[in-house]
């Protein structure tokens, strides 16, 4: 196959990165179930693998405790022929999902994590996993499929998380990967919102769940080539709040470090990435306010 | 003069380590004096306050004990521990004070000799500058001519720009030309035989670096046996008996001539070098595999200077030079580059200056250890092109992030924003999975829901996703990346870009000017200030001018500028006030009145 594919690697091949929101505290909030959701999905991966004999695609369940790799069409065997109408290999797909579950569920017990975390999900552990499958891919030599990561995300964002979830996007904009992003859930995500804008990449949010598929196909199977020549929707602002690096919560007014750039939502003697002592100015009592710096929606 | 004298006591240390002795510091505006409490000690100190040239001191987040440190013009220093850290910034501040007197009374003619005295090099690097860079004249021209900025005030923040390009003013050195000199052809004047030789200073030392013999000759016979013209008139002599490969030729006329011999002769010193070089190669390298490329003795496959394939004639050997020893031997000479400093005309100079390089070159390769450490040095050198690199002096600062696990997680216990309902969520982990795990088994069992979806819903989402194109290009532009700034009118854009630039160079003045401790500072912060409210107003009327479809825009991108200097402006009227009722109070710690 590889001498093959080396004639016809051209530049609107894909490695589709999905990475699909698993997280259970989500899926028992939402209009359309979880099936549902899974047919639109599946519906679509099969069009991007249609859309190029070449094209690849890659899951990545992202859940509440974990994250794991449960599908990769390059290593799965295409043998046909299940009952109810189903490639082979999507029904390997369901089956390392639902495997998946049940282990991200006896995490969960264990870790006993969900006390006092929000119910977000390991966004920035399978945007991590993503990232080290396609570097391992640009690393198999200069013949490969064009990558991008597709977040499908419905879970709002874990601040405490922030840190990764940035050092992630950071590498994403690196190794110039654009990572796309469909937020499906209520509230929008300012991750997924930075993420995509940072990356150059797509993010929308889907007014109505039942034509997830028709947004799927429409907006996110466009290969890097061609969004050279079609109009994808352009969010307006982009929501830039970040995380103080101390209680990790969201804020959008702060104290940055001059030296690292750490984020802090009081005011501290020492920063605590980098250790630069902060001169306390006298009169920071009567100005406080005017010290900080703001970040705000940018329109 | 009510604070006319400050006393503390101290531990005076004539050197960090000094354990310090313990006294009063007492100062007074003309002078200070330490008093040891120990009226045996010899450590008394008289310092007048205008010998000072600098004082430092410890921060109190430093956990650092409260030291002044001042240094006098000769720059012996004097140290003092105080009690605490409101006795030292008393004396500190007072200090300051005492200096800012001092300095101010010659001050007005020492401005302006400092600017004189600034060397040509770096008024021509700021003029340089300037030239360079229309944003940095405009700055300049804005607050240094309209006197909100002394010269040296608007270049002091820029020390890294200067300095930068002054280092770069190159140390690397010119090579030599590529072009070998037996490429350097005569002109003639197409009715005699005779045939001109150009011979530039260049071409000289190109001759002289590559043939030490003839560098040698040439120190040897100029000007005792013959004249310049006469030297050069033999070698390319030599030369041309060389291209013609006639080696008999050559060797009869070698015979007779003893000087034209020498030029026709092989190398000898260069050969020597050579052998020196072989000898410090090192001796477990194995050399097999370029066994062929040792030019000094292999015949080279008989290739001549100018390609032709020639038969070998043992006897007349040594005047036979080989296009290939002439190519290493030019290629190792552009390598060395011009090694001596040397750029005279006067051709003796030259050769001389060249020996003396070679001879040093020589003794210094004399102990190989020596050798190996400056070809190290050399290669380092070669290496790494200045021009190159990116500058090398970022300041860098280690992380100190201890455990891992406080900078990607909360570094305080778990004070989150709690989420609506996170109690119930709780109780249905179970119930939700539960959920989740039959939805999976649904779609195992059933397969893709059929339809997948309605027509309506899918022309739904078409109709909203064009719309929502079509407006988005509206707000934000025909290309998506395109930034706001440039559907402005160009002299538009030019005015914000310009108000955000002045409004940082006054800002980053304005800030480093706190806490005042000089009247210098006090008048220099009532300038910024004045012209920052001058900015404030263009602002404003910028706001008003632009056409109105665009003015929400514009005011969004004025908005953090007015921000910024609305905070500044509070500031000084904070500071005003304290300073009012400082002064009301009769006390005055501080400093300026
Ligand atoms: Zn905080
Ligand atoms: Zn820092």
């Amino acid at each position: 196959m590889a001498s093959v594919a080396s004639k016809l690697y051209s530049d609107d091949v894909s490695l589709l990165v999905l990475l699909l929101d698993t997280n259970p505290f989500f899926w028992s909030t939402t209009s359309i179930t979880f099936s549902q959701f899974l047919s639109h999905v599946l519906a679509f991966l099969n069009a991007v693998m249609g859309l190029n004999q070449l094209n690849q695609v890659v899951v990545i369940a992202t859940g509440y405790s974990s994250c794991d790799y449960i599908y990769d069409s390059s290593s799965t065997s295409s043998n046909h022929g299940t009952g109810n109408g189903m490639p082979a290999l999507f029904s390997s797909l369901l089956e390392k999902l639902e495997d998946f579950v049940t282990k991200d569920e006896e995490l969960s017990k264990e870790k006993n994590v969900s006390k006092d975390r929000v119910a977000s999900s390991l966004l920035s552990g399978s945007l991590s996993m993503a990232l080290c499958y396609i570097q391992r891919v640009f690393r198999s030599g200069h013949l490969h499929p064009q990558p991008r990561i597709l977040c499908l995300q419905g879970s709002q964002d874990g601040p405490e998380q922030y840190v990764a979830v940035m050092n992630s996007i950071f590498s994403a904009q690196r190794l110039m990967v654009p990572i796309d992003s469909c937020y499906i859930g209520t509230q929008n995500s300012a991750f997924l919102q930075q993420a995509s804008y940072i990356t150059g990449g797509v993010h929308h949010k889907p007014q109505q769940l039942d034509g997830l598929f028709q947004y799927l196909t429409t907006i996110f199977a466009t290969d890097l080539h061609s969004r050279g020549f079609v109009q994808l929707p352009k969010p307006v602002g982009v929501d830039f709040r970040a995380s103080c690096f101390c209680h990790k919560k969201t804020i959008d007014m702060g104290y940055i470090c001059s030296v690292c750039l750490s984020i802090f939502c009081e005011h501290h003697k020492k920063c605590t990435t980098c250790g630069s002592v902060f001169g306390q100015s006298k009169l920071d009592d009567v100005s406080s306010v005017s010290d900080k710096k703001r970040k705000s929606p940018d329109t | 003069m009510a604070s006319g004298q400050v006393e503390k006591r101290v531990k005076y240390k004539s050197s960090l380590k000094d354990p310090g002795t313990p006294g009063f510091l007492r100062i007074r505006e003309a002078m200070l004096f330490f008093v040891p409490t120990d009226p045996k000690s010899d450590s008394k100190l008289k310092v007048l306050t205008q010998n000072i040239k600098s004082q430092k001191y410890t921060k109190e987040a430093s956990n650092k004990p409260p030291w002044l440190n001042m240094t006098n013009k000769q720059g012996r220093s004097y140290i003092f521990e105080f009690e605490n850290y409101a006795d030292m910034q008393t004396c500190r501040d007072f200090i300051t004070k005492a200096l800012a007197k001092c300095e101010e009374e010659p001050t007005k003619p020492a401005v302006s000799t400092s600017s004189e005295q600034l060397n040509i090099a770096d008024l021509e690097m700021r003029f340089k500058l300037l030239r360079e860079n229309s944003e940095l004249q405009r700055l300049h021209k804005q607050f240094v001519e309209s006197k909100v900025l002394t010269e040296d005030e608007f270049w002091a923040t820029r020390k890294k720009l200067i300095g930068k390009d002054s280092i770069r003013k190159s140390k690397q050195q010119v090579g030599l030309k590529s072009m070998m000199v037996s490429g350097i052809k005569p002109s003639t004047d197409g009715r005699t035989n005779r045939v001109t030789f150009n011979l530039t200073p260049e071409i000289i030392f190109q001759i002289f670096a590559e043939k030490p013999a003839v560098r040698q000759a040439f120190i040897n016979y100029v000007p005792s046996k013959m004249t310049e013209k006469d030297f050069w008139t033999k070698y390319f002599r030599a030369e041309y008996l060389y291209s013609t490969k006639n080696t008999a030729v050559a060797a009869a006329e070698a015979a007779e001539d003893e000087e034209l011999a020498v030029f026709l002769k092989p190398d000898e010193i260069l050969a020597r070098e050579a052998r020196q070089k072989i000898r410090r190669v090192d001796p477990t390298l194995d050399m097999e595999a370029d066994q062929g490329d040792d030019y000094t003795h292999l015949m080279d496959h008989g290739i001549q200077r100018d390609g032709t394939m020639d038969v070998i004639e043992p006897q007349n050997d040594q005047f036979k030079r080989s296009l290939l020893q002439d190519l290493n031997r030019h290629a190792a000479v552009v390598l060395e580059g011009r090694s001596i400093d040397v750029d005279s005309e006067d051709t003796r100079i030259v050769a001389e200056a060249l020996t003396r390089v070679k001879q040093v070159n020589k003794a210094d390769g004399d102990t190989t250890k020596e050798a190996n450490q400056e070809r190290w040095e050399r290669m380092s050198r070669v290496a790494g092109m200045e021009d190159l690199q990116a500058p090398q002096n970022f300041p860098l600062a280690p992380l100190s992030i201890k455990d891992p696990r406080d900078y990607f997680e909360s570094q305080q216990g778990n004070v989150l924003n709690v989420p609506r309902g996170a109690g119930a969520l709780k109780r249905n982990v179970h119930e939700a999975y539960g959920l989740l795990k039959e939805s999976i088994l649904e779609i195992r069992a059933t397969g893709l829901c059929v339809p997948l979806i309605k027509p309506d819903v899918s022309f739904d989402v078409f109709r909203s996703l064009t719309q929502t194109i079509s407006t988005a290009k509206n707000i934000i532009g025909k290309n998506p990346r395109e930034s706001f700034l440039d559907r402005l009118p160009k002299s538009t854009k030019d005015e914000v870009l310009h108000h955000w630039a002045s409004i940082q160079e006054l800002l980053r003045h304005f800030w480093s000017s706190y806490p005042i401790t000089t009247t210098y500072l006090h008048i220099k912060v009532g300038k910024l200030k004045d012209a920052m409210s001058n900015t404030y107003s263009q602002l404003e009327a910028m706001k008003e001018s632009v056409q109105s479809d665009l003015r929400h825009q514009v005011s969004l991108l004025v908005r953090p500028m007015q921000q910024a200097l609305d905070a500044a402006f509070q500031h000084y009227e904070a500071d005003l006030q304290r300073r009012k009722a400082k002064s009301g109070g009769g006390e005055r710690p501080n400093g300026y009145v």
